[in-house]
């Protein structure tokens, strides 16, 4: 009886719009490749915690006072006399560093199985397109505590806007809408972060969705599982039934339907996620001054300079880039170069071969090294500037940068290892 | 290849905590600092703190973000009691902990208007506090003509005099015992150690209620692990 209440609803819904079969083809029948590993848990792990900053951020905004003489107090206000309001805070601002912990592992990945090579260049773009705005977000995000570490991090970074040739002083009393930081800076900020950027996001992440949708999930071996139509064997077809719109084009193999498997094994991967997440959020969300910087804990104050101003960590591997260079504006070129050259690494990486599982020797060792000068970088960028420092700093730039040069000279003729025709048990 | 690739994520994780401490022990402070050692659930700890910070800190120093009724509640005291001992400023039971000191005037007194001490835990850490009211020494050249090795030239006089007496600092930064208090040196460290852990308390009320909560939600998530990985193992049987 409910059953066909339920089925006679659905057929209703679906003459008017096609729900049923937007589930299927993205969820119930979309051909997922059955090999994903650890790697491949932090795409749906980074919807995750966008969808905790959305709703712990609508709760929070509702006891939050975006003004430079409210702010401060309302966040106390919210940590204090707001019901579980220093839980939504927590989850707010742990939710802030595990999107980067997420998104940097999510972007490795890519950058291991060759996520970001032909035919996904654009997924990588609308990819890269996300970090920017999250960038935006968390940046705008962090002045509104309005703690000293908000105020003159916002100030060192806003400040890079200045060297830019002629319009610089105007484009940053444009950006500031004062003078100095003020509660001007504040609202405004306030406004971006809270609506526009995250529309901005949301818009993107369902463009990186459709994106990937279209051209297929990649996986650890590289190894595409849409074969051209009739070259494959019936017995050899994968046994499950997918959406037309893939199966009418292609023969589809060792492939499963998202829906139930992989959702049943993100839950699996939302659980240890959390289970990691809870533990900093309950016992340490200061993440070890980290996740929340020390001098935050007073109020913005534009006549005292904190001792050490460190951006947060997340933002450490471009703010060291920017710091080794000597010169401000050129500075600013390499940190924003930095993210250029991710944006342009479909065209960087000529090579034919996905996964470094049969990419050669170099290619390993090159990746390797960029990770490990990634890390460098980001740790060097929360401490302060000494000319040890400064060296190591200036080395892995050079690494950074390096990684991208060097591909583009070996992938054209690569010697790689053959790629199996399919995916191994 | 794939043990090498999870050998090299593993070597960065290594790295990353292996540098964790440098950038710690880079920004901190140059003095070494003693473990307060305080403890947030001993609620007559907290009560003797409160006490004296009442009576020695809330002249200068306000606590604005902290209500009466609430630090009451969580202190264990009660609503009448707390008016009557706790309470001296005229305020509501509701209100936060406020003086009325004005600050402009307080900063040419001092050369900085005193700061609000709520979130002074946060700030600095409960060791610092522990170990800044137990620094302050003899130097005629200051105004009060107390120094502090933890806060050099620090604005406030040594408000617990009449509690520790006075140190005086030698050559090589070594205080000496302090002498004309009312309290053994025991027993000042107690105070101290008190006011310290009153003002953890206020830097975050909720602090112990967050840590039971956690406990809670992580055996939960724990089973809820467990769970889901038989769950995804019962699904996935007819695929491999």
């Amino acid at each position: 009886m409910l059953m066909k209440l339920f089925t006679d609803f659905m057929g209703w819904i679906d003459k008017r719009l096609p729900v049923t079969d937007a589930w299927n083809k993205h969820l119930a029948q979309y051909p997922a490749p059955k090999n994903f590993n650890f790697w491949y848990f932090f795409g749906s792990l980074a919807m995750l915690v966008l969808v905790n900053q959305i709703l712990t951020g609508i709760w929070l905004t509702m006891n939050y006072e975006p003004s430079g003489d409210g702010a401060f107090a309302s966040i106390e206000y919210i940590m204090r006399d707001v019901d579980f309001g220093w839980l939504l805070r927590y989850m707010h601002s742990t939710g802030a560093s595990a999107f980067f912990v997420v998104v940097y592992m999510h972007m490795m990945r890519g950058l291991m199985y060759g996520s970001y090579q032909k035919p996904r260049e654009l997924l990588w773009i609308f990819g890269m397109l996300i970090f920017l705005v999250l960038m935006a977000e968390a940046f705008m995000g962090y002045l509104l505590p309005w703690g000293n570490m908000s105020y003159w991090g916002a100030q060192v970074i806003i400040s890079l806007f200045g060297a830019v040739p002629i319009i610089g002083d105007d484009l940053t009393l444009w950006i500031r809408g004062d003078y100095v930081i003020s509660g001007a800076t504040l609202n405004r900020f306030f406004a971006l972060h809270v609506i526009a950027m995250p529309l901005v996001l949301v818009i993107l992440v369902f463009l990186h969705i459709l994106a990937l949708h279209e051209v297929g999930s990649n996986n650890p071996e590289g190894i595409d599982i849409k074969k051209p139509k009739g070259s494959v064997k019936p017995e050899e077809l994968s046994k499950f039934t997918f959406h037309k719109q893939y199966s009418e084009k292609y023969d589809i193999v060792d492939a499963v339907p998202f829906h139930p498997y992989y959702s049943v094994k993100d839950i699996m991967g939302v659980a240890g996620f959390l289970f990691l997440f809870c533990w900093v959020m309950f016992f340490a969300p200061e993440g070890g001054g980290y996740f929340m910087e020390a001098p935050n804990f007073t109020p913005a104050n534009g006549l005292k300079t904190p001792e050490h101003i460190a951006p947060v960590w997340y933002f450490g591997p471009f703010y060291t880039i920017l710091r080794v260079v000597p010169d401000k504006l050129l500075g600013a070129v390499a940190m924003f170069g930095a993210i250029v050259m991710l944006f342009a690494l479909p065209w960087f990486d000529r090579g034919t071969v996905k996964s470094v599982r049969y990419r050669s020797k170099l290619h390993l060792v090159n990746l390797i090294q960029f990770a490990i000068c990634f890390v460098v970088l980001g740790a060097l960028g929360t401490m302060p500037a000494t000319p040890t420092a400064n060296l190591i700093g200036v080395i892995a730039s050079f690494g950074y940068f390096g990684f991208f040069i060097a591909l583009w000279f070996y992938s054209k003729n690569e010697n790689t290892k053959p790629v199996p025709e399919r995916i191994a048990d | 290849m794939k043990k090498l690739i999870i050998a090299a994520t593993f070597g960065i994780f290594v790295g990353l905590v292996a540098l964790t401490p440098l950038s710690a022990t880079a920004s901190g402070p140059s003095i070494a600092l003693d473990n307060a050692n305080n403890d947030l659930s001993d609620k007559e700890s907290l009560k003797k703190g409160f006490k004296t910070y009442i009576n020695y800190c809330l002249g200068c120093h306000q606590l604005q973000y902290q209500r009466y009724n609430r630090t009451f509640t969580d202190l264990g005291i009660e609503e009448a009691d707390g008016i009557a001992n706790y309470m001296y400023t005229g305020d509501k039971v509701g209100g936060h902990i406020l003086n009325s000191m004005p600050k402009k005037e307080a900063a040419s007194w001092f050369g900085s208007a005193p700061p609000d001490l709520t979130l002074e835990a946060r700030l600095r850490s409960p060791d610092w506090i522990y170990t800044y009211l137990r620094s302050f020494h003899i130097d005629e050249s200051r105004p009060f003509g107390v120094n502090n090795t933890v806060f050099k030239d620090v604005g406030m006089p040594h408000v617990l005099q009449d509690l520790q007496g006075v140190s005086t600092i030698d050559e090589h930064g070594k205080l000496s015992p302090a002498m004309g208090g009312t309290l053994t040196a025991e027993e000042y460290d107690v105070v101290v150690r008190d006011l310290t852990n009153f003002l953890e308390y206020v830097g975050e009320p909720n602090k112990l209620e967050r840590k039971a909560l956690g406990y809670w939600v992580l055996a939960f998530l724990f089973f809820f692990f467990i769970l889901s990985y038989f769950l995804k193992k019962e699904y996935w049987k007819d695929v491999h």
